[in-house]
């Protein structure tokens, strides 16, 4: 199964980015082979609309699963639409967040979890 | 002639300059363009007796004839569109209403809707046309409405536009239209950093500007210093005085509470003009 992870960096040994739209890098994982993708965010410096561009480029990649710290509530409604379960408040690296995701120690979330504009301040305020 | 008046720091006094300027002139229309909190009704009191709302179009997709080529969601520079396997979904609060979409949409999918965003009110306090505009709560984008406010500019008049707080694009929208801008700020250091940043703004967009400092004597002399060095005139300083503090939390203007200023303000307007005059001769 394909998830994407916000991330801090380009490889699993990167710590998981607290924030989902304005996130350094998105990682595509395999689950199964481990397998990675890593995508620049084009949205993390975006005037406005970070949360469904990042959004948009997840579901371009067909993932079933996104795994981040913080979800807002527009990325949240595209993701619902396209029937991706998101997993909030993960934190620690993407390589153990991914064995947490496959143990099915993640509790998928049914809210937004932070407010609108919560990303934002350039990672100054995390 | 249009002056409107700006500030880099929100508070320091813009709707107190922009009032009392109108009160002290003659053939004044005046417009608010603070449109996410406009205050200056509550000084000059104006009998309002036009209303209307503001719309802005937003899409609306037409789910049997869209066929998700997402021609839209690329167009769109604020990400108002998103694009799913078999669902287009629209975020009509970050729909900027340029009609972009509607326009490339090679199915014909997208028409568009007036969405709502505020109102202009407008009526006369004593012999001033009075404009007001108001951003409904919640909603993002003034520029719509300050653009439909200066719609209603009568040139025949003194336009008057008190400008929002800071540097962003409503402030941009208010005043580049002008032919002079007074920066209101107050002598502190909070004054000057966001005096600066006002500075480089009229610089950047060049609307001939001065600079009126409120609150005089409360702070230091950092933003005369600065004034100074940069070449900047500063037009008037409005001492500070309690008696300007106990009207204006009464809603009284402060030329109605210290009427000796109301000279003050013509030769305000006197010396706007002479400068207006002199930059045009230079260009010509």
């Amino acid at each position: 199964m394909k998830v994407c992870i916000s991330s801090t960096g380009r490889d699993v040994g990167a710590l998981v980015d607290p924030r989902f739209g304005r996130c350094q890098m998105f990682l595509f994982v395999d689950t199964e082979t481990m397998q990675c993708e890593a995508v620049e965010n084009p949205a993390m410096t975006a005037g406005g609309g970070a949360g469904t561009q990042a959004a948009q480029l997840a579901v371009d990649k067909g993932v079933l699963a996104v795994i981040t710290g913080n979800i807002g509530p527009k990325a949240f409604s595209v993701l619902d639409a396209a029937g991706i379960k998101m997993y909030v408040g993960v934190s620690g690296t993407v390589q153990r967040a991914v064995e947490q995701f496959k143990n099915g120690d993640l509790p998928a979330t049914g809210t937004p979890s932070v407010a609108r504009h919560s990303g934002m301040g350039a990672g100054k305020r995390i | 002639m249009k002056i409107c008046v700006a500030s880099g720091k929100g508070g320091t006094g813009k709707t107190t300059v922009a009032v009392s300027l109108a009160l002290a002139l003659d053939n004044v229309q005046y417009l608010d363009c603070d449109v996410e909190e406009p205050n200056g009704a509550i000084f000059l009191k104006p009998e309002i007796n036009q209303k209307a709302m503001v719309e802005i179009p937003v899409p609306e997709i037409d789910e049997q004839k869209c066929n998700y080529c997402r021609k839209c969601a690329q167009l769109c520079a604020f990400n108002a569109l998103v694009v799913l396997a078999e669902k287009t979904l629209v975020f009509p609060e970050m729909c900027h209403g340029c009609g972009g979409c509607s326009y490339i949409c090679p199915q014909q999918a997208i028409t568009e809707k007036k969405r709502a965003i505020g109102m202009i009110e407008r009526g006369h306090a004593g012999d001033i046309d009075f404009i007001q505009g108001i951003l409904n709560v919640g909603e993002p984008m003034a520029p719509p409405i300050i653009k439909k406010e200066q719609s209603l500019i009568d040139a025949s008049r003194t336009v008057i536009l008190d400008a929002p707080p800071g540097t962003s694009c409503p402030v941009i929208e208010t005043v580049r239209d002008t032919d002079f801008c007074i920066l209101v700020t107050e002598p502190t250091p909070f004054g000057l950093n966001d005096l600066r940043l006002a500075v480089e703004t009229m610089r950047e967009i060049k609307v001939p500007f001065a600079v009126v400092i409120n609150q005089w004597g409360i702070g230091d002399n950092v933003v005369d210093e600065y004034c100074d060095q940069e070449g900047i005139t500063v037009l008037m300083r409005i001492p500070w005085d309690r008696r300007i503090a106990e009207g204006y939390s009464r809603g009284e203007p402060a030329v109605a509470v210290l009427p000796q200023l109301r000279g003050n303000f013509k030769k305000l307007f006197n010396q706007i003009v002479e400068i207006t005059d002199e930059s045009l001769t230079c260009i010509n």
